[in-house]
């Protein structure tokens, strides 16, 4: 089947079996490894991406539900060249060790914010719950957003 | 870190400096084995079996090889011309009853997810679409999953080569000595510990792609590994039976490992082996469910312990039994986790006078058992720490004292541990005391102690739990390791090499492999610090094993402590080389020329110097250099380490356990560590941290469930109790810096110091919530149900002694 799908900014018309899941097609078709698969139960959240600027687990999203709608990765939240705020948060509160379930927590978080702009810490632990990480014992993740809500609300 | 001095030098080595790694991560353009992909790149999946002990009458592949889309369907039969898998470490100095694994099984399985055939298809999609289509009459044999149980008479046996399912009978220490110790001790404690099984569950499943080249005969393998070079000697020399010319292992962006992909694994063979058989590149990549049944599993053991002591706390004798469930088949170096890196640690940082230690290997009909963060040291400290606090609550004394009155004290470094449980290697440098008291000084065990009693009044079960470890790293010395003593099969030096180009920038390459740990930032910042340039003109290349040199790879935390020392060895050599090129062009003797902060002059001249990136030019155009000097500034370096590292410390668990539901609450987690000398604060807390949460989830709500049949019970994320964000408090980090005097840099090592302290912090805490009931201890996973089966338990008890 065909699916017309716009992925950070960019229209795309595919063709895909009926049986394709968003994130293999993004993985597979669209060149997008940035999105990662982390499990077969969507339960680790490292495939999380935004559907029309909400959080999804593109394991968990057919290609076909995504067609007509628009999707942005983590290959696509920078502006202009210039690292999201999110990014920079994890980066400098060393949020990350071995990466893999990195851009589905930045994509999580973002989304977190964007719902709850002045999160506690205890807020983003549960706003962490479908994602997973087995490095950092989840410290400095939070770390990390919350320096990004202090950041986030700075601007506004 | 209050209790070091800060440090306001602009030197490198010390600094937080954010890693030099992340940007590739957080913008999802780092390479994973998944994300390769090759041109005409075919997809690999692997039929599975679905009993835990069977044999394979027959195979049938017809149907699958039917599908459209797929190219071949293979079963062991055709890779029968392979050798099983090498077991790399078996224990020291016993008979090892060695049965591996091969790339596929070809007449019998003996665990529920070893593989049994392959498909090769155009996608991954259609490989799994015939793997339903493979017939397999199977004969399915009778099962035994537990590893105590495995030894007993009438066993099922699953190995002919293994009488009683027994892989090694192995034992250390004094047992006349221990013997009599224990009979003449005022209080003995005894205990059955079982260390359950853990699944490791690193983010990234493993993986693994291979291109064969009939011209020249060489395979190209990448795979998830956390020692390429180790798989390419592994593969080469005992699997294929090649040169290891013929074999170029890459390991791409790896996503956590903590020991799981150390080993050679069936699918790295069976991949390779398909890439020589179609002449197609292939790729597989574990499914989750995968990687829970055929990746290995850490722990499982069961262990009684014994130990005796005075009446004033002073622990005269440790006795220790233990089964080590190591699977169906043995992983490349399963039987030295449970000897070697547990029976040698049962010390802990205590003097203890007598000590015994039996280990068992057993087969089972479960999945393979090998190293896990911390592997092997987790179980002893469980062991000791546990028994420490048996001992104080036997004795009615504090578990703060008993630590005190029987640390091993400053002055007595370096230290051997009674009954050469260690082999002859020493502790080398600790301080324990100062740990345990800065610890107490964050945590406020006095305050604690109050609220404690106040709640209990109240019906509320507030516990305290300490583990003050000594953990070893840094494996480690290779003649002591190597064959003739702990039974390693080679050797465990690192090495490094550093070039110095024409413009001044840094290459360095190292045998040793990142997965998570930020090498590429800490190694640059010795380099920097040490030739004084800035880090960003040092890059750091590792983990493929065309242009680097060999190296054994990353686990036992050994990176800081013995590969970035071959790194120092090899600037040292190369600061040695520019400062011999610096006297000829400054017309000095070399004799009085000093090199600092990246620059050589003559004493009492600093004016007057040359810079190293002055000196890596002449060196490189080598117009004009002193007689008999090569061009250019290269040096690479092996350093094999004289003693291995024993990092300390002590952390406290603060637990609430819901008297009513069982439920334990987490409300404070203090861990002062020290690892010695620390290069990077910043990483070596994110170590920590992750260690931490490791341990603690073990404690609470991880387990490997296997069913009386093989069956995993705990076969996805959804199973298995892997912790979440919100299960956690922020942790209360602090550190002592007690300097190694092992090696030159002083560091030690902290990639599983948090892992292996913090179980048996949980567990005491909650054992210490629950003394009021009279409960002594619970087996792990604390989780509600269990904590409430033994409150009722023990009400149980009370009302009937009192009735």
């Amino acid at each position: 089947m065909r699916v017309t799908i716009t992925v950070n900014g960019a229209r795309h018309e595919v063709e895909a079996e009926p049986r394709t899941l968003l994130v293999d097609l993004l993985r597979e078709q669209l060149g997008l490894t940035g999105t990662k698969i982390g499990c077969d139960t969507s339960q680790c959240g490292a495939c999380t991406v935004h559907l029309d600027g909400h959080a999804v687990k593109s394991c968990t999203v057919l290609a076909a539900q995504a067609s007509g709608h628009e999707v942005t990765t983590i290959e696509g939240i920078k502006t202009g060249g210039a690292l999201h705020p999110m990014q920079e948060a994890f980066w400098e509160n060393h949020g990350l060790q071995c990466g893999f379930c990195t851009p589905g927590m930045i994509m999580t978080a973002i989304d977190l914010l964007a719902e709850h702009p002045d999160a506690t810490d205890e807020e983003i632990r549960h706003g962490l719950e479908g994602n997973l990480c087995r490095c950092t014992g989840y410290h400095n993740i939070v770390k990390a957003i919350r320096a990004a809500t202090a950041t986030t609300q700075a601007v506004s | 870190m209050a209790t070091t001095e800060a440090d306001t030098s602009t030197r490198a080595i010390g600094a937080a400096i954010k890693r030099v790694e992340d940007p590739r991560l957080i913008t999802g353009s780092a390479r994973y084995l998944a994300d390769l992909q090759l041109p005409g790149m075919a997809h690999v999946a692997i039929l599975r079996s679905p009993f835990a002990h069977a044999r394979i009458r027959s195979i049938s592949t017809e149907r699958a090889a039917a599908l459209p889309g797929v190219t071949a369907v293979f079963t062991g039969k055709d890779f029968e011309h392979l050798n099983p898998l090498p077991c790399a470490w078996q224990a020291g100095g016993v008979e090892n009853h060695v049965v591996t694994p091969r790339a596929l099984e070809i007449d019998r399985v003996t665990f529920t997810g070893a593989g049994v055939a392959a498909v090769v298809a155009d996608s991954a999609a259609i490989a799994e679409d015939a793997l339903e289509l493979i017939d397999v009459d199977w004969e399915p044999l009778d099962v035994i999953v537990d590893g105590e149980a495995a030894t007993a008479d009438g066993a099922p046996q699953i190995h002919e080569a293994a009488p009683g399912n027994v892989v090694m009978d192995w034992s250390i220490g004094d047992a006349e000595g221990t013997e009599q110790a224990l009979a003449e001790a005022d209080v003995v404690v005894r205990q059955r510990l079982v260390n359950q099984r853990l699944i490791p569950t690193a983010m990234e499943t493993r993986g693994a792609a291979a291109q064969y080249d009939p011209v020249t005969g060489s395979y190209t393998v990448w795979m998830t590994s956390q020692c390429p070079h180790v798989m390419r000697l592994l593969m080469t020399a005992f699997v294929f039976g090649i040169s290891e010319t013929k074999m170029r292992c890459i390991s791409p962006q790896v996503g956590g490992g903590f020991g799981s992909k150390i080993f050679l694994y069936p699918e790295y063979v069976l991949v390779a082996a398909i890439a020589e058989k179609t002449g197609m590149p292939v790729k597989w990549v574990e499914t989750r469910r995968e990687n829970y049944t055929a990746t290995t599993h850490g722990r499982d053991h069961i262990t009684y312990l014994e130990a005796g002591a005075t009446k004033d706390g002073t622990i005269t004798a440790l006795r220790v039994k233990t089964y080590a469930n190591l699977g169906g088949v043995l992983s490349t170096i399963a039987p030295g986790i449970p000897t070697t890196l547990y029976g040698r640690m049962l010390s802990g940082a205590y003097r203890i006078p007598n000590i015994h230690c039996q280990v068992l290997g057993v087969y089972t009909n479960t999945g393979m058992v090998d190293a896990y963060r911390g592997a092997g040291r987790p179980e002893a400290t469980y062991v000791v720490e546990r028994a420490v606090d048996l001992i104080a609550r036997e004795a009615g004394l504090d578990p703060v004292e008993v630590r005190r009155r029987n640390f091993i004290e400053p002055g007595a470094f370096p230290y051997a541990p009674a009954s050469n449980v260690l082999n002859g290697l020493e502790y080398d440098t600790g301080d324990y005391e100062r740990a345990l008291d800065r610890a107490l000084e964050i945590v406020d065990l006095e305050s604690l102690r109050r609220e404690q009693e106040q709640a209990r009044g109240q019906g509320r079960l507030i516990g305290v739990g300490l583990s003050s470890y000594v953990e070893m790293c840094g494996v480690a010395p290779s003649a002591w390791i190597g064959a003739a003593g702990e039974g390693w099969g080679a050797g465990l030096w690192e090495s490094a090499n550093v070039r110095v180009h024409l413009t001044g920038k840094v290459v360095v390459t190292t045998g040793s492999q990142s997965h998570g740990q930020g090498h590429e930032t800490t190694i640059a910042q010795i380099v920097a610090d040490e030739l004084g340039v800035p880090v960003e003109d040092v890059s750091v290349e590792h983990s493929d094993t065309q242009g680097t040199p060999f190296g054994y790879g990353t686990y036992g935390s050994r990176s800081a402590s013995v590969g970035a020392v071959a790194v120092h060895n090899s600037v040292e050599r190369i600061i040695a080389k520019a400062t011999r090129i610096a006297a000829h062009m400054l017309e000095a003797n070399p004799a009085d020329i000093v090199y600092e902060n990246g620059v050589a002059s003559v004493k009492g001249s600093p004016d007057k110097g040359k810079t190293i990136q002055e000196i890596a030019a002449a060196a490189a155009v080598a117009y004009d250099l002193p007689a008999g000097e090569e061009p250019f500034l290269d040096d690479t370096a092996y350093y094999d380490p004289p003693n291995c590292t024993f990092p300390f410390g002590t952390h406290i668990a603060v637990v609430e356990v819901d008297a009513h539901t069982g439920e334990v609450t987490l409300r404070r987690y203090v861990a002062v560590d020290d690892v010695g000398r620390v290069i990077n604060p910043l990483i070596v807390d994110g170590q920590i941290h992750g260690g931490i949460a490791q341990g603690v989830a073990q404690a609470l709500w991880e387990g490997a469930v296997y069913d009386e049949n093989g069956q995993l019970q705990s076969s996805s994320l959804l199973d298995y109790g892997f912790p979440k964000a919100e299960f956690f408090p922020a942790f209360e980090l602090d550190r002592t810096e007690t300097r190694t005097d092992v090696n030159p840099l002083g560091v030690k090592g902290a990639g599983e110091t948090g892992t292996i302290a913090s179980t048996p912090a949980i567990v005491n805490a909650v054992v210490d919530a629950l003394a009021p009931l009279g409960i002594t201890h619970i087996d792990m996973p604390l989780t509600p149900e269990t904590v409430w089966r033994a409150m009722k338990d023990a009400s149980a008890s009370r009302t009937a002694s009192q009735g």
